[in-house]
């Protein structure tokens, strides 16, 4: 398989790279990692008339953190990065939880936190993350930045509020006002498969009490399920076996799943409750010992 | 320096079609082709290259038998545009030894039979190259896990997994 013709492009500046954009008038497409853009290339499922290849850009590729907590991470980040990282496991655990898990540890090498997000697909790890945690994405067009809260970035499956001459610069995070604490499961037949069910929490906590929880899930509906709600009456309480059951039922709930080869929508749903009791628990049973 | 034109012969490219200059370090050698931007790294390394031990599996990016070493890292050659590997290093299978200097990881899948069909081979020696290269001394686990990226449909894993744990090995005693 190959991708249909297309004139390409490798600017080495934001601003050459948004000018080209707005000069195609919506026929280009912005690659960064192309771990989802050349499949859907050479599948025909896309066929742009230009790509402006962002690789050559300086200045995307790290993730940092600012001095008020908030992650800022490039749109040259790329999954692999994210891995391992000891700034990550301790002050964004959901994000460190998610990192091994997506996709495979050869495509993690070049595919992007950013493009994950902005390919939109509604099985996708790193736009569950960013829901459980409130982020937004930057998006830079001729007319300057914009921030886009991520309840209104994706607009559908594999559609995004990024306007044809904008590319996505940076992903933002904020951080925890207390005590970070988070995960990330996902259950998967086979690694690089779509996930059956995953589950991301965040919780912001002070001592032994929930600030805010955070919740989203992946794989189980059309869209990445936004379980903040669901999971907001343990805000201001603290960890019990009562409120870890009440929250997993609850964000159990508000899970759309069908059933299908990878399982009955009632089979998905119980892996939602177990998982979102399993994260957690095993915050619950972490903290007590340090305490 | 050698100067090939590839496009005709990967995708037959009628009079006007732009293509691009690259030029490539492909195991260690400096290559200058010119090529259609829509050419995918692995169809210029297999076809154009003549390096076919380079393997195209699913060409969805999923089985990892086009597997190659971009600036060191394992990539997917097949879900990459040939233009983005310009002013790169690749590193394909016919980089790894030669039939009678063998890599210890060669030997490896030599030694632990951990081959049977040999399609998805290449593409795991240099995962596992890359593995080495990061972590000289994995547990069988983060094998497994490194691979975990490349499929194999004959052996189940298990002697490919000793392949790579016997390299490493071989590869320690080789540094002490």
């Amino acid at each position: 398989m190959y991708p249909s013709r297309f004139e390409y492009d490798a600017p080495k500046t934001l601003e050459e790279a948004i000018a080209i954009l707005d000069r195609s008038g919506g026929e280009a497409k912005v690659l960064a990692g192309g771990q989802s853009l050349v499949p859907m290339l050479k599948l025909r499922f896309a066929s742009p008339e230009r790509i402006v290849d962002i690789n050559g850009i300086p200045g995307l590729d790290s993730f940092r953190v600012d001095a008020d907590g908030t992650l800022r991470i490039g749109a040259l980040v790329r999954h692999e990065d994210m891995e391992n990282s000891a700034l990550l496991e301790k002050s964004f655990p959901t994000l460190a939880g998610a990192a091994s898990l997506v996709a495979d540890p050869i495509v993690r090498v070049r595919g992007t936190f950013v493009g994950s997000v902005c390919h939109a697909d509604p099985q996708g790890d790193w736009a569950a993350t960013m829901v459980a945690l409130g982020g937004r994405i930057v998006a830079q067009g001729p007319n300057g930045r914009r921030e886009i809260e991520m309840s209104k970035f994706v607009l559908g499956p594999f559609v995004t509020a990024l306007a044809f001459n904008e590319i996505a610069v940076e992903a933002v995070i904020p951080g925890a006002k207390g005590t970070a604490r988070g995960g990330y499961l996902k259950l998967e037949r086979r690694v690089g498969d779509f996930a059956t069910a995953s589950v991301a929490v965040s919780l912001d906590m002070t001592g032994a009490t929930v600030n805010r929880a955070g919740c989203a899930l992946a794989g189980v509906g059309g869209r990445t399920i936004d379980a903040n709600e669901a999971i907001s009456l343990l805000n201001g309480k603290e960890l019990t076996e009562a409120n870890i059951a009440a929250a997993a039922e609850a964000v159990a709930e508000a899970a759309d799943p069908r059933t299908d080869h990878r399982g009955s929508a009632d089979y998905k749903r119980h892996i939602v409750k177990t998982f979102v009791t399993r994260i957690l628990t095993g915050i619950a049973r972490t903290d007590q010992k340090a305490a | 320096m050698t100067m090939t034109s590839l496009y005709e012969e990967v995708t037959q490219v009628p009079d006007g079609v732009p293509t691009r200059r690259v030029t490539i370090t492909v195991n260690g050698q400096k290559r200058t082709v010119d090529v259609e931007p829509r050419l995918l790294l692995a169809h210029l390394i297999r076809q154009g290259l003549k390096l076919t031990g380079t393997h195209t599996g699913c060409d969805t990016t999923n089985c990892g038998a086009c597997t190659v070493l971009f600036d060191g890292r394992p990539i997917k050659s097949c879900t990459m545009l040939a233009v983005q590997a310009d002013g790169h290093k690749v590193e394909t299978v016919e980089g790894m030894g030669t039939a009678s200097e063998l890599h210890p990881i060669q030997e490896g899948f030599k030694e632990e039979h951990g081959l049977q069909c040999g399609f998805c081979t290449p593409g795991m020696m240099l995962a596992a190259k890359a593995l080495l290269e990061k972590n000289p001394n994995p547990t069988e686990d983060e094998v497994r896990w490194a691979l975990s990226g490349n499929l194999c449909r004959c052996t189940g894993y298990q002697n490919i997994v000793k392949a790579v744990l016997w390299a490493a090995d071989k590869m320690r005693d080789q540094q002490a």
